[in-house]
Order: C-alpha cells, then structure tokens, then sequence
C-alpha cells in the first residue's frame, strides 16, 4: 500500500537545527533532544528552553553568526551552537 | 585610638563588576581620573587596574575587575571575580563595597549577573551605564523601581558624558550604609534565574528597546559578505600603510636626533670610557627603542580609535573564522597585525582578547610577526648577497627573498599557534562570544587619554628594562680592550677592541655551536649584540669589520664580501651564509624587550623562556637546513 503524503497545514513550527535556520527568521529555543542539554555556558546567556531568538546575520566568512535573544544580541560560533534544537515560527509566506 | 576612627582613616576600597562592554572601564576611568595603575594579577594573564576615587574627603580605593558574563570562577577572569567577591583577593586589603555596572540597554542579561553578585551578601551598589541610549530607542528605565525590588541602590548614568556621576560619587565612599538586597527568591536553573529576570523587568515596566537603526543601516554595508571583506580589508592595509610610510619621517628625525646628540656629547665630553658609556650604550641603546615611538603613537591611535567607534568588534567578527582555523580568534587580527611595527606594542594590545588561551597564544606567536628592527637587516644581507636579477623580467629576486622572508615569518607564528592550541594550551576551547557595540563618536580626550597611556607605559620600558640591557651589552662589547696602538687607524682601532671584547670571546665560544649554520665567531659577536634589539648586529658588524662609519652601508656591504676566513682561506659570508642569517632572524626572539614584556603580559618568566627555547631551537633548525640545502646547489 502506498503511503500518502499529509499536507503539512501552513501554520505548522517546524523543528529544525539551530543552524538551519535562515537569517531573519524567528524561532523558540526547543527542549534539547534526550540525552543532551544545553551547555551551562549558553544558559548563562540566556539560552533556555522556550526562549524567542534570531539570527541577525552570519559573518562574510560564514562563521561566527550573530543572535538576538532576550533583547540583546550575541556573536557566537556555529560549533558552540551546533546541537541546539529550535521550533521555527511560520514563516510568513506560509511555506 | 577609637574603632571608629581607625575605620574612618583606613582607605575605602570598591570594586568594579560587570560584563565586558557594560561601560565598567569607561566608568573607571571618570571615576579615577589619570590615577590609575595598570598591572597583571599574580601568575596570571589578566589586567589589574586600580585607583583612587577624584574629589573624594577620604581615601578611596577603586579596583576596576576584569569583564565577565558570569561569576563561576571557569576561566582566570571569573576566578578573580569569584574571589574578589568573596572578599579576599591574596595580598590585598579587603574589598568593603561592590559596584555592579550593568548595560541599560542590554539589561536582561546583566540581571542574571547582579543576582549572581547579590547572593553573596556583600554591601553592593548597582549602575546602569547607557541610559540614554535605551531612551533614544524608546525604552522606559526607573532606577528607583528596581532599587525598590532589589533592595541596593540603583543609579542610572551616562559615563563618557559623566551624566548622573554626583549620586554615585557620594555614595562610593559609605559601602557600610548603602542599603541591603532583600533576600530573593531560590533558582537552581538558568531557567528559574531567566524567570526571575522577566519578573523583574515587567515590574519595573522595562520595555523591549526599538532596534538601533543607525547601527543596523552601517552594518549593513560594513558587515556585508562582499564589502565586509573589502572593508577590512582597506582598514588593514590603512593601519599597515600608516605605520610604515607616514611614521618614517618622524622616525628618521629620531634616530638623526639621537645620532647627532652622541656626536654632540662626544664632541663636548673629555674622550674616555664614561663619554662611550654615555654615547655608546645609553644614547645608542635608548635611542634604537624610542625609534619606534612614532609608529607606536599611530598604531594606538588606530587601535583606541577602531575600538572607540566600535569596528574593532566588527574586523574580529569578519576575520574570527580564518583565525579560528590556528586555534585563535578574530580579536587576535589586530594584535598581529601591530607587531609589523613592534611586537612589544603588538603584545600590549592583546588585552584586548577576552579569552585567556587565546592571549596567551597570541602573545607567544607575535615575535615571529616580521617587525620593523629585523628590516635593517633584512636589507643590508638581501642587498650584499642576494643577485639583484630578475626572474621572468618582472620580479626581482630580491624582492622575492625580502617578502619570502615575511611569508615566513606570519606562516610560523600561524603553524605555532596551531601547535601550541593542539599542545600546551589544549582544552575546552573558551567559549567563544562577543558583543557588536552600537557605534559611537569618539571622545578625543579619551582617546587622547589612553593613547597617551599606552606610549607612556612604552616609554618608561625604554627608560629603564632596555636602558639597564644596553649598558650590561655595551659593557660585553667594550671591555675588556685592546692596547692602544697609535699606528693602528681609529677603525682598527675599534676592531681590535672589539676582538679583545667579552662579547668577542662569547662569539668564539659559542661558535662551534654556530658553525654548522655557517657562521664564524664574528657572526656570533653581531648575534651577541643583536639581543639587545635586532638592528644592533649591523652596527656591531660594521665596527667588527672596521667600517669607521656605521651608516656607510655601501662601504659595509663591500667590507662582508671582502671578508676572507683566514684559516680556510674561503669568504665569510657567501649567499648560504646569507640566506641561513636571514632564516636565523626570522625566528629567533633576539628582543630584550620583547622578552620583558612577554614576562610582563603573561604575569611570569615560563612563558618567555618556553618562548626563547622555542624560537632558538626553531632558528638553528631551519638555518641549518637552509645553510645545506643552499650549499648543495651553490
């Protein structure tokens, strides 16, 4: 039997690497997958679950990226982000 | 004598607290005025800067401690803090008050910190820096509110503009009866600590701020991925440009001063080993660092002025992933980039990288950067010995050797940086991050101020470290002397003094050492001398070889092809001799100063000695290869 597609409905969070996402998008910092969690360092800096983030810009290079999180904002390298987890806000196009 | 006054006479000692960038050294430095002292915390890579409270009725001390995101004591900054914060730095009086500096406009995170603070129950004062940046982007603030639920006083101020300073400066010296924090709700978590951050705020009404539109529109050009590049790219090749072709007049002014005062003071001065002292070792000596005064004056202009407006930020945030490659960062750039001119500068101006492993990394690396004193030498060696040919019509050989010399140099300190973060100085990286600041008109006073600061901290280097090393090398080379003979010239005069010299028959004993990279005694004497800065092994050749006039460098160059081995018969100096000199400059770490202070950056003497070990093994190594590799096809 062959498994049909469901239509994702427009509104949906996708849930992605924080590293996916694309400069200028809004997401939520999702709970870290088991087994892993946030590095103490990043909860310092506001990194918790649940909280509202952005990133503003990469550099030219591509490396390191700037965030926005809790009104402030952070240039961080991609290996200190790699394995944080997000839910995207719909993008506003709907795809 | 009474408690009471015995505690009202002893000095009142304050510490600074708070993020880097929070506005906590700006704040010092209206608060201390031209008082500070700057130094290092024992054993350890980071600045300690203390003064003493201006227009103050008593004594009070204030310690301006290094900037951290969070008190838990990981790296050696947190570990200070911690330790400040406990009260009890090791040698030092206690501290009776905490100043919290927090950034207004970021004051969420800086929350997270004063709560870290306010748990340890010490008399603490919180101050907001930047409070009309968060009006200017429509934010609301009310210190009395927040002093209100957190139980300290809470000032807000505008530091370079000294606005709201009067509160601050009569409160700092009464840490005893600034009120206390209430006691605050537990949080084990970040999370629960957020949380308790997000309460506050919405007590107090603080609002989300309106996005710096002025700072977003330039970063958008500065910070694009084409013409961000280029922009680096142009403010690297300014500041490189401007420390070569725009000092040199200055430069050469010096240098003519010094020389025509030695010729002065000989010309005045009775003849004797008191007038050479004085001719020989202090004005030569002195005069060979304070050479590098304008280019140090430029440089940290250029460095103050890029960090004032805030694109030194910006150059690490471009630049932070070629560097990242060797196990440095993007604030490592600029430092580098300075020790073109002179690593010492090159060295002071690694404080401005946060990370403790990376500074030190830095400052190890930074002598392999070509520096201006090894061009001399470069110049007179390429020019004697190296065929000024052309290779396919266009590029002169010369020139090719020259800027082979400087491909070296920056290869090994970026191969030996990623040695020593593999090695020595492997671990959990630093956890990298920084702050773009919004961009801000400079304070010339300010910028005046810290110039200043940093030329003279260089300067009184000069006036006592390398005085002290150029009399003791003058010394080695003076005495003891040869008889005077009237028949002999005044050059073979100098020549055989020379021979007679310490430093002479430190040349013959070091040079079985030496001559597996072709280099005979005479060389070993020019290297003697070369520790005390690298351009003296010319003049310490010159009078070597007799040239009565040390600037005659045609008359020089002539005098080392002539020079003739009297045992072998062979020529001194041949192009494999050259070439294995040049690669022997290119890695030792012949600078006295730099030496010093590399001693004085890291807070202690293993560093500069891993660092001479290191450079001197290296330089033998490659110029023996190069002195066999070159005789084989010679």
């Amino acid at each position: 039997m062959q498994k049909r597609e469901i239509p994702r409905p427009a509104t949906a969070r996708a849930v992605m690497p924080l590293l996916a996402l694309a400069v200028g998008r809004r997401a939520r910092l999702a709970e870290p997958p088991p087994g892993r969690e946030i590095p103490g360092r990043l909860g310092d800096l506001g990194f918790t679950p649940g909280t509202e983030l952005r990133v503003v810009r990469r550099a030219p290079l591509g490396d390191p990226v700037e965030i926005e999180i809790r009104g402030y904002r952070l240039c961080l390298r991609l290996e200190q982000l790699d394995g944080l987890v997000v839910e995207a806000e719909p993008r506003e196009d709907g795809r | 004598m009474s408690a009471a006054v015995e505690l009202a006479l002893r000095p009142v000692k304050v510490a600074l607290v708070g993020a880097p960038n929070a506005g906590k050294t700006t704040l010092f430095n209206v608060l201390t005025g031209s008082s500070a002292r700057v130094g290092n915390y024992p054993g350890v890579t980071v600045e300690r800067r203390e003064g003493a409270l201006r227009g103050a009725t008593r004594e009070v001390r204030v310690l301006d401690l290094p900037g951290t995101y969070s008190v838990v004591g990981e790296t050696p900054d947190e570990q200070i803090v911690a330790t400040a914060l406990a009260g009890h730095l090791a040698g030092e009086p206690e501290i009776d008050g905490i100043v919290c500096v927090v950034d207004a406009t970021t004051l969420r995170r800086g929350l997270g910190l004063v709560r870290e603070v306010l748990k340890r129950g010490r008399p603490t004062l919180l101050v907001m820096t930047m409070i009309d940046e968060v009006r200017a982007r429509g934010g609301k603030l009310d210190p009395t509110a927040l002093s209100r639920i957190l139980g300290i006083p809470v000032l807000g101020v505008v530091g370079h503009r000294g606005v709201g300073m009067d509160p601050l400066h009569r409160l700092l010296p009464d840490p005893s009866r600034w009120s206390r924090a209430v006691a605050l709700p537990p949080a084990e978590t970040a999370a629960q600590r957020f949380a308790w951050v997000d309460e506050v705020c919405a007590a107090i009404g603080a609002s989300e701020l309106e996005p710096d539109t002025k700072t977003d529109h330039i970063d958008r050009v500065l910070l694009h991925p084409l013409f961000g590049i280029a922009v680096f790219a142009a403010v690297m090749v300014l500041v490189f440009q401007s420390i070569f072709a725009w000092a040199v007049p200055a430069m050469d002014a010096i240098d003519a001063g010094f020389g025509e005062l030695g010729r002065l003071s000989r010309e005045v001065l009775p003849p004797g080993w008191a007038t050479d002292l004085w001719a020989d070792g202090v004005l030569a000596g002195v005069g060979a660092v304070l050479v590098f005064l304008p280019q140090i004056l430029i440089l940290f202009t250029f460095i103050h002025l890029l960090q004032d407006v805030g694109y030194m930020a910006r150059a690490a945030f471009v630049v932070d992933r070629v560097m990242g490659w060797v196990g440095l960062q993007g604030r490592s750039f600029v430092p580098l980039l300075s020790c073109y001119a002179c690593a010492v500068p090159g060295i002071m101006a690694a404080r401005t990288i946060a990370s403790p492993r990376e500074r030190l990394a830095t400052i190890l690396v930074a002598p392999f950067m070509t520096c201006s004193a090894r061009l001399p030498v470069y110049t007179l060696l390429i020019a004697a010995f190296v065929p000024s040919a052309t290779l396919f019509g266009v590029v002169g050989v010369q020139a090719l050797v020259m800027f082979g010399l400087y491909l070296l140099g920056v290869a090994t300190a970026l191969a030996s940086a990623a040695l020593l973060s593999s090695t020595l100085l492997k671990g959990t990286p630093s956890v990298f991050y920084m702050e773009l600041p919004p961009y801000r008109w400079p304070t010339p006073q300010l910028l005046a101020k810290q110039v200043w600061r940093s030329a003279r901290a260089f300067v009184r280097r000069a006036g006592t470290i390398i005085l002290a090393t150029s009399i003791v090398l003058w010394g080695l080379l003076s005495f003891p002397r040869a008889e005077l003979d009237p028949a002999r010239t005044p050059a073979d005069q100098a020549r055989a003094n020379l021979e007679a010299s310490a430093a002479a028959r430190i040349g013959k004993a070091i040079e079985p050492m030496i001559a597996p990279l072709g280099f005979d005694w005479k060389i070993g004497v020019g290297l003697v001398g070369s520790l005390a800065a690298r351009e003296v092994i010319v003049s310490t050749l010159a009078q070597i070889h007799a040239v009565s006039d040390e600037d005659d460098s045609i008359g020089l160059r002539d005098a080392l092809r002539a020079d003739v081995d009297p045992r072998t018969g062979r020529a001194v100096f041949s192009l494999p001799v050259a070439l294995s000199l040049l690669v022997f400059f290119v890695f030792a770490l012949q600078c006295t100063s730099t030496i010093v202070v590399m001693a004085r950056e890291t807070g202690s003497w293993r560093w500069p000695a891993l660092a001479l070990v290191y450079t001197y093994g290296l330089a033998w190594l490659g110029s023996f290869v190069t002195y066999n590799v070159a005789l084989a096809f010679a």
